[in-house]
């Protein structure tokens, strides 16, 4: 007989071994959905998860689609560390690469050496002004700070659709939906030749760098994490819940805000209405998968990037729709979190017949 | 008090034979064996920590036992849940009230009944009328319950228990949330109900109580049962040694000392509650002088928690000059600099607000004591874990190490360590709740010592409890809370247990300014 | 601007209110509960394209609303074993619902996008149709608006009424104590998260069934979001839902009131408008905090697990 009791001690392995778990569940119920699609499962696992680091092409392309997500979850990381909810980082990408756009897009053909400075600038003020007005209303007015990020993704998103019609549309562009190419002088120098890999994916690994080192080594981050797991004891130890809050919201805007510039500047060049495939839900994924560790976003971060990956050429090679990886993104957090159960409980066999 | 003999020949209410339940890591209840009759008021008596709350929890159906069995009025039974009690004839008053704040008292008392109960009763709130004037209860039906005051909230729970016309109430800890003119109202209803032929088990660790309403009391400790005795043929000193084992030398009572100069002052503070069901502050004063221990009585929910968020600082509304600390206006400053300045803080809450409980005790000491131990913004978790250690060793705080984490501690020896932890910053000014709640008579008494050292040292305490008899034995000073008013503060020496319940039950109140003081909120 | 055109307008402000109104209908109960259930967005597409699927094979509307009713109730129930028993946060599940969701209804109709149906037709109730306007307003619509009307009325009578909406608030503000006069908490729980999930999937089926009437990826654009800000702004009470969710309404065809007046603002600058609404009411109604704190189930969001009661 099987019994579920709870431990007294979290299981630090569980907390690890957990992800792992899920990611099996995840792709055994991957299995089970392609072979009832009549798609051969062992096809489709190879080429979602393994073809996409096949060649060294393609793990540029890998990288280039992680960078977006671990920039986005490491803030993202910080922010839930700290009970702070926020679901914007959507929004704060795409106000970042609004905002970089324009300034790109001002700069024109100008050579100037503050092109990309000013450019990537524009990006993170962009992201953290997304970033800060909800933090305001919900420190001032205690507005929900779910609801308002949420809103704050559409109106963003319907900025930037706005945007690419009106203001910055290419006036030689046919009249479609997009800005102009950008210069060689605001786009991001790539790290290797031959492939996309820009600086952007540098800045991505020092942030999550940085980020551990302020969450474990500072003051700082002793208070985030006091804040976010037990508020009360943070009040009782004076330390200012306002000043947290906006340390990590606005951390978090910026680095979206970031990753938004990153992508107009990097891999795609110019500004178009569908610069992010959902990268700000998923790294909600990422950072949950990385077990809200700066250095565990990481490894969660090249998993989801495998997988965008994994998805797009599905659907070249298999016509599996792409949207199967939202679907698989889904499923994942679901074990995820059924996993997390172990971490407080354990299964204990007994062979008493009644208790 | 003997007027009703139970004859020989009526059977047991209830009868409990072994029974046993097991916690992880810990054996709450161990063959518990006890019988009750019919009209007896039986008291079970223990620690906190004895099993007693377990223990009743398995009769009202809540917990299920591992073993052993339940005989009710001679069959063995099975309780499954609380509505198999409540058929039965089994109430229960709960310690901490099961009731709803946002319902009438008449849709509590409704929730708890069945369908066929409560067709029979038909109209609920003209019973409830008719039972509160039968037994004095006093209880208006379509009140909602968070404007009651606790020992009304208690009325309801037994109103909750005469509905279903009981035959077996179960009171736990019923007393301690009363003043001592509410206690002794509660022993008549009490006394009427057992005449009537109701069997009453009373939970309590009050041994005065004991003597002076129960004809019979079972003694647990560690879950098992210790003795069974008739409290009128034991002396409180012998009950005492059987709850506690050897432990019981304590009462002989501490020296008390007069204060020196005055360390912090309130000056005429007045502030509304920021809570809907909370208590508004209304003109305190008070001087608390270096060298003392001032105590505050008071029953739960009469401004002590304000006061307390008001002088921490965890409630930030500026309050500038009502508030000083060695002469120098505080009310304006943050939580930290009043710690930097010199004031420390013992909490109510140990777990969740005095420690973090998923952090160790070496983080739990870089809440509150940082000074030190932070170089460039960086914490210095080496010398931290030094210190923590230290802190350990010192107040004998029982636990694997400095890494374990708050919450795998026991409520006394956690309090220790946080006890230790503020004491350790050598504060000019320390602020005290309820330092002793639920905690083991061993802690207690280092908790008793440590407080009176510090005071000793020159230091200023501020003392709130709700224990009266621990204010007693503790405070140089003393003064009572009520509905956010401050009492008259008196030297120890110069009051009663008589004059001090009096005053938590409000008495010092001068109804005018009452009147002028509700009017105000009201338009505001 | 004349009377039939303020007429047309609260006609059109009734029909795109109304999925809102659904999703809040079933939110509302939930959350009296003590659950916050963040997974609607995801539990409405669901809905619109199971409801859209089912409709589309069989031809029979009925059926397809149904089908929506059953795929919410699934949805809900995963949510509900791992936030109920599971003891998972409330919040992240609630994401987690939202992003599967999203991801599977794209999935599922892939194939299905751009296809059209035949939604269900209004129908016009005799006599009362004819009241001039108000007949206009409220009495010429479909048989899933006539349905939201008495839901509400029902909600509302089950609420404040019966026994049951006793219960089910008892058990949002203090579980401990449901607990121990023994309510089974769980199974109240359990019971209103399957409820808000169908009526989640009745607000799917609306979508693709009668609003546009055709599926879409992600067609429902942030109404089970917009829903959510609803129950917060009506105060955990029905009758103001209704009347917020046909205010919403209002503001998603903003762009025809404008119309009306003659002016002409870029389509997309209007698409903000209803998301801008809800962050404006968003901080209007809750800046007062003690009135929130007063109204809202207090056990909202906290995790309920009965085997932890020693």
């Amino acid at each position: 007989m099987m019994r579920i009791q709870a431990r007294t001690q979290p299981s630090q392995l569980m907390t690890l071994v957990s992800p792992l778990l899920a990611i099996a569940l995840t792709l055994i119920f991957g299995c089970i959905l392609f072979s009832a699609l009549d798609k051969n499962p062992i096809e489709a696992l190879h080429v979602l998860l393994i073809a996409p680091l096949s060649d060294g092409y393609n793990v540029g392309e890998m990288l280039v689609k992680m960078c977006p997500l671990l920039l986005c979850a490491v803030g993202l990381s910080l922010c839930y560390r700290a009970n702070m909810w926020n679901i914007g980082a959507e929004g704060q990408l795409l106000a970042g690469a609004l905002g970089g756009s324009a300034v790109a897009l001002a700069f024109g053909d100008s050579t100037s050496a503050l092109a990309l400075p000013l450019t990537l600038l524009a990006g993170v003020a962009s992201g953290i002004a997304w970033s800060a007005v909800p933090t305001y209303l919900k420190l001032r007015f205690n507005s929900n700070l779910i609801l308002t990020t949420i809103m704050f993704n559409y109106i963003a998103f319907y900025l930037l659709v706005w945007a690419v019609n009106g203001p910055l549309r290419d006036p030689d562009g046919y009249g479609f939906p997009e800005s102009a190419m950008f210069s060689d002088q605001t786009m991001l120098p790539i790290l290797v030749a031959g492939t996309r890999i820009h600086l952007g994916i540098l800045l991505s690994l020092l942030s999550a760098v940085v980020a551990w080192f302020i969450l474990s080594k500072t003051h700082l981050g002793f208070q985030v994490r006091v804040f976010g797991s037990d508020e009360p004891a943070a009040t009782y130890a004076g330390f200012s819940s306002k000043k947290l809050s906006w340390f990590v919201m606005l951390l978090a805007g910026a680095l979206a805000g970031l990753a938004g510039v990153c992508e107009v500047t990097g891999p795609i060049g110019q500004l178009v209405p569908n610069v992010s495939p959902g990268y700000g839900y998923s790294a909600i994924i990422v950072a949950y998968l990385g077990r809200l560790h700066p250095l565990g976003a990481i490894i969660a971060a090249i998993f989801l990037a495998v997988l965008y990956m994994g998805g797009d050429l599905a659907q070249i090679q298999m016509n599996i729709p792409t949207a199967v990886v939202g679907m698989f993104q889904g499923v994942l957090l679901f074990f995820l979190l059924a996993c997390d159960f172990f971490i407080r409980n354990r299964l204990v066999f007994t062979h008493q017949a009644t208790a | 008090m003997n007027n009703t003999k139970t004859a020989q020949h009526i059977s047991p209410r209830l009868e409990l034979i072994n029974i046993s339940k097991q916690y992880p890591g810990c054996l709450a209840n161990d063959n518990i064996s006890l019988s009750l009759m019919p009209g007896e008021i039986h008291a079970l008596l223990g620690e906190n920590g004895a099993g007693k709350s377990t223990l009743v929890k398995t009769i009202y159906g809540v917990v299920a036992p591992d073993t052993g069995q339940l005989i009710w009025d001679g069959k063995e039974i099975e309780i499954k849940s609380p509505s198999t009690a409540r058929e039965l004839g089994i109430g229960m008053v709960f310690q901490h009230f099961s009731l709803f704040e946002t319902l009438t008292v008449s849709q509590n008392i409704e929730l708890c009944l069945s369908k066929p109960q409560l067709a029979s009763i038909g109209n609920l709130a003209e019973k409830i009328r008719q039972l509160s004037q039968e037994y004095g209860l006093n209880i208006d039906p379509h009140r909602y319950v968070h404007s009651l005051s606790i020992g009304e909230r208690q009325r309801v729970e037994i109103m909750r228990c005469l509905v279903q016309s009981v035959k077996l109430l179960i009171l736990d800890e019923p007393t301690s949330v009363l003043t001592p003119q509410e206690v002794s109202g509660l022993f008549s209803v009490l006394r009427t109900l057992a005449a009537e032929g109701c069997s009453i088990l009373f939970i309590s660790h009050k041994l005065h109580e004991v003597t002076e309403i129960c004809e019979k009391a079972t003694i647990l400790r560690g879950g098992k049962v210790i003795n069974t005795c008739s409290p009128a043929e034991e002396t409180s000193h012998s009950i005492a040694k059987m709850m506690v084992g050897d432990l019981a030398e304590q009462e002989a009572g501490y020296s008390k000392k007069e204060g020196t100069e005055v360390r912090f002052q309130i000056h005429d503070l007045s502030l509304s509650t920021q809570h809907p069901f909370g208590t508004s502050l209304k003109h305190i004063n008070l001087e608390l002088k270096a060298g003392e221990i001032l105590g505050i009585a008071g029953v739960a929910g009469n401004g002590q928690d304000e006061l307390m968020a008001i002088i921490s600082g965890e409630d930030s509304r500026p309050v500038n000059a009502h508030l000083t600390m060695k002469s120098q206006p505080i009310g304006n400053l943050k939580t930290a600099i009043r710690r930097q300045l010199g004031m420390a803080y013992v909490p109510e809450e140990r777990l969740g607000r005095g420690a973090v409980p998923d952090m160790s005790l070496t983080e739990n000491t870089l809440l509150t004591h940082s000074q030190g131990f932070i170089k460039y913004g960086l914490v210095q978790w080496k010398q931290l874990k030094d210190y923590a250690k230290q802190l350990i060793s010192d107040y004998s705080v029982k636990c694997h190490g400095e890494f374990s984490e708050a919450k795998s501690l026991s409520g006394g020896n956690l309090q220790k360590f946080i006890m230790g932890r503020e004491i350790g910053q050598r504060p000019d000014v320390l602020i005290c709740a309820h330092p002793t709640w639920g905690v083991d008579v061993g802690a207690a008494l280092a908790i008793h010592q440590a407080l009176l050292e510090l005071r000793d040292q020159g230091a200023a305490i501020l003392l709130i409890s709700e224990d009266i008899d621990e204010l007693f034995l503790l405070a140089d000073r003393m003064a009572a809370v009520c509905d956010g008013y401050l009492s008259p503060i008196v030297r120890t020496q110069n009051t009663n247990i008589d004059q001090i319940g009096q005053w938590m039950a409000g008495t010092f109140i001068n109804n005018q300014q009452h009147d002028a003081d509700m009017l105000q909120e009201t338009t505001a | 601007m004349d009377a039939d055109f303020i007429a047309q307008i609260l006609f059109s402000a009734i029909k795109t209110g109304t999925p809102l109104l659904f999703i809040a209908l079933g939110e509302v109960i939930c959350e009296k509960s003590g659950v916050l259930n963040l997974g609607q967005e995801g539990m409405m597409l669901m809905g619109a394209v199971v409801g859209f699927l089912a409709a589309y094979s069989t031809g029979n509307m009925a059926f397809g609303v149904l089908a929506a009713m059953a795929m919410g109730c699934v949805m809900s129930l995963i949510f509900g074993v791992l936030v109920l028993h599971l003891g998972a946060n409330q919040v992240a599940t609630g994401l987690a619902l939202t992003i599967f969701g999203t991801g599977l209804s794209a999935f599922v109709g892939s194939d299905f996008v751009g296809k059209t149906i035949q939604g269900f037709n209004p129908i016009p109730i005799p006599y009362l149709s004819s009241i001039p306007y108000l007949g206009k307003i409220l009495f010429e619509h479909d048989l899933l608006v006539y349905l939201s009307f008495i839901m509400t009325v029902l909600i509302m009578y089950v609420a404040n009424k019966t026994r049951l909406g006793l219960t089910l608030k008892a058990v949002g503000e203090n579980p401990n104590a449901a607990n121990a006069i023994g309510i089974k908490v769980l199974r109240v729980r359990y019971l209103a998260i399957m409820f808000g999930g169908a009526m989640t999937g009745i607000a799917g089926a609306y979508m693709s069934l009668v609003y546009t009437p055709m599926w879409a990826e992600n067609m429902t654009a942030g109404r089970g979001w917009i829903a959510l800000a609803l129950v917060v702004f009506a105060s955990w009470r029905v009758g103001r839902i209704m009347l917020g969710a046909y205010l919403f309404g209002l503001a998603s065809i903003m762009h025809l009131v404008l119309q009306g007046f003659g002016w002409t603002i870029s389509t997309n600058l209007l698409a903000m408008l209803p998301y801008v609404a809800t962050v404006f009411v968003m901080v209007i109604i809750s800046a007062d905090k003690f009135k929130e704190k007063l109204l809202a189930p207090r056990s909202l969001g906290k995790p309920f697990d009965p085997r932890h009661m020693a």
